[in-house]
């Protein structure tokens, strides 16, 4: 099987007359972790976004292994990947209803759900958290809900944005331990965004640079590394 | 005060006196009221829905004309009504007149463009990224359409509740097209508007704390739905 999970060619996003993604090509491996790193507006989130069929890029082709994927979303695909949103909304109900989502989506048996959504809140450290109303978690709890409700679908890649933005230091721990245990695991394939780019070293050595829209190539990277750095410390 | 005082006794002993008159008033409003306002809420939450979601030539002006029609006497609409279904009327052969199914449509127009323009507005409030959640997590559209309805669970509660509060006292339109007949068509604000022209006004008060105290009832019905 090709191990290539996502690849992008010529992809171009522009909204009004403003080009917020313009990608020549890329690829992800299966099974690997990616960082997204970048200022705001470097095109991250739509990078995300694209690959989610959440929107359509103006031009280029995005595949999915082998399937082309930017034109018509198809939701046998959208099923084998998740992405968990920065500051990700959850419904309102309980934390079990918001685990439960996608499996009820999927049209599994109660009894099957139960013990996936059990298991999927323990991972995360939620444990005994099933009937707590989601919308009076704090920050930190309601990403690690988001992440439950996405890791206990199994997906093949798990899209993260910003994953511990406004999240306390104990909870920032918490949440890149889990990723880790997801992917060594279950062999998900995870592409998060980030402007740590700290975090983005513990995480992986799979470090994309992103600055208006574009790719930062590899021997420019120092350059963008005391960008950041300056950033981060400001 | 004794005046106010005096129709507080008087509501309680028509209550506790069981008396008939009062209790086929206060039923035939629950029934016309209720009727109304489900069938109002099939048509209307949907369309709401649509309105809301959707992008299309002449939104803008759509959702102004409901507003506008929020506002329109409820006596207007009952004329309006009566012209359609009186004998001189194109519907005049459904023998509508001075019937409950006639008070029924008057309260259904009524309730159409609040309950539509309220669910419009709890619709666009619901968060845009729960849309982008219920995707991501793999819903269909029908899946998509259900998950934003249950998010917007709240306000088109209160959308509901309050076409309810419209129907349930007016009484413009209940007069003109149900006729105020005794046991037929007689809901409690048209035996209120009787009571006081007849000078009753004890007993018209009496009447009104009774309508006061059913709506309350219908609205705790309501609040627990809107809470579970």
């Amino acid at each position: 099987m090709n191990d290539i999970i996502i690849k992008i060619e010529n992809i171009k996003k522009v909204y009004d007359s403003r080009t917020a993604l313009d990608i020549p090509y890329i690829e992800f491996k299966s099974g690997m972790i990616y960082a997204l790193i970048g200022p705001n507006g470097a095109g991250k989130t739509t990078l995300l976004k694209l690959i989610n069929m959440l929107e359509k890029p103006t031009e280029g082709s995005i595949y999915f292994y082998d399937q082309r994927i930017d034109q018509s979303p198809s939701l046998d695909i959208r099923r084998q990947m998740n992405l968990v949103m920065q500051n990700a909304v959850l419904f309102r109900t309980n934390v079990y209803n918001n685990v439960a989502y996608g499996l009820k989506l999927r049209g599994y048996n109660r009894n099957i759900i139960h013990s996936k959504v059990l298991s999927a809140l323990e991972m995360v450290g939620l444990a005994g958290f099933e009937h707590r109303k989601a919308k009076q978690l704090s920050a930190g709890e309601s990403q690690r809900v988001a992440i439950a409700r996405a890791i206990v679908l199994e997906p093949k890649l798990l899209l993260l944005d910003e994953p511990t933005a406004n999240v306390d230091r104990k909870n920032i721990h918490i949440i890149e331990a889990i990723l880790r245990k997801i992917n060594s695991e279950n062999g998900t394939t995870i592409i998060f965004t980030t402007h740590d780019l700290s975090q983005a070293y513990r995480l992986t050595d799979k470090i994309i640079m992103l600055l208006d829209g574009k790719i930062i190539p590899k021997n420019l990277e120092n350059i963008f590394d005391t960008f950041l750095g300056e950033i981060s410390l400001g | 005060m004794d005046f106010i005082i005096n129709s507080f006794i008087e509501a309680f002993r028509l209550i506790f006196a069981l008396d008939q008159d009062v209790f086929n008033a206060v039923f035939i409003s629950l029934k016309v009221s209720l009727t109304a306002i489900v069938l109002s809420s099939i048509v209307s939450l949907p369309l709401g829905f649509i309105i809301a979601e959707k992008n299309f030539v002449g939104k803008r002006l759509i959702i102004m004309i409901l507003n506008t029609l929020m506002g329109v006497p409820t006596v207007v609409v009952g004329l309006l009504v009566y012209t359609f279904i009186s004998r001189q009327g194109p519907l005049g052969m459904l023998n509508l007149l001075f019937t409950s199914k006639a008070m029924i449509i008057g309260q259904f127009i009524l309730a159409f463009p609040i309950l539509t323009s309220l669910t419009i507005s709890a619709i666009q409030a619901v968060d845009e990224r729960v849309a982008e959640t219920a995707l991501t997590l793999g819903a269909n559209k029908r899946q998509l359409a259900y998950t934003v309805f249950l998010e917007a669970r709240f306000g088109l509660l209160a959308a509901v509740i309050s076409g309810f509060g419209r129907i349930i006292g007016e009484v413009g339109s209940a007069m003109i097209l149900g006729g105020n007949i005794k046991g037929v068509t007689r809901t409690i604000s048209t035996y209120i508007a009787l009571q006081s022209s007849m000078g009753e006004t004890e007993r018209g008060i009496a009447l009104g704390i009774i309508l006061i105290l059913m709506t309350f009832l219908i609205n705790l019905l309501f609040n627990y739905f809107q809470h579970r």
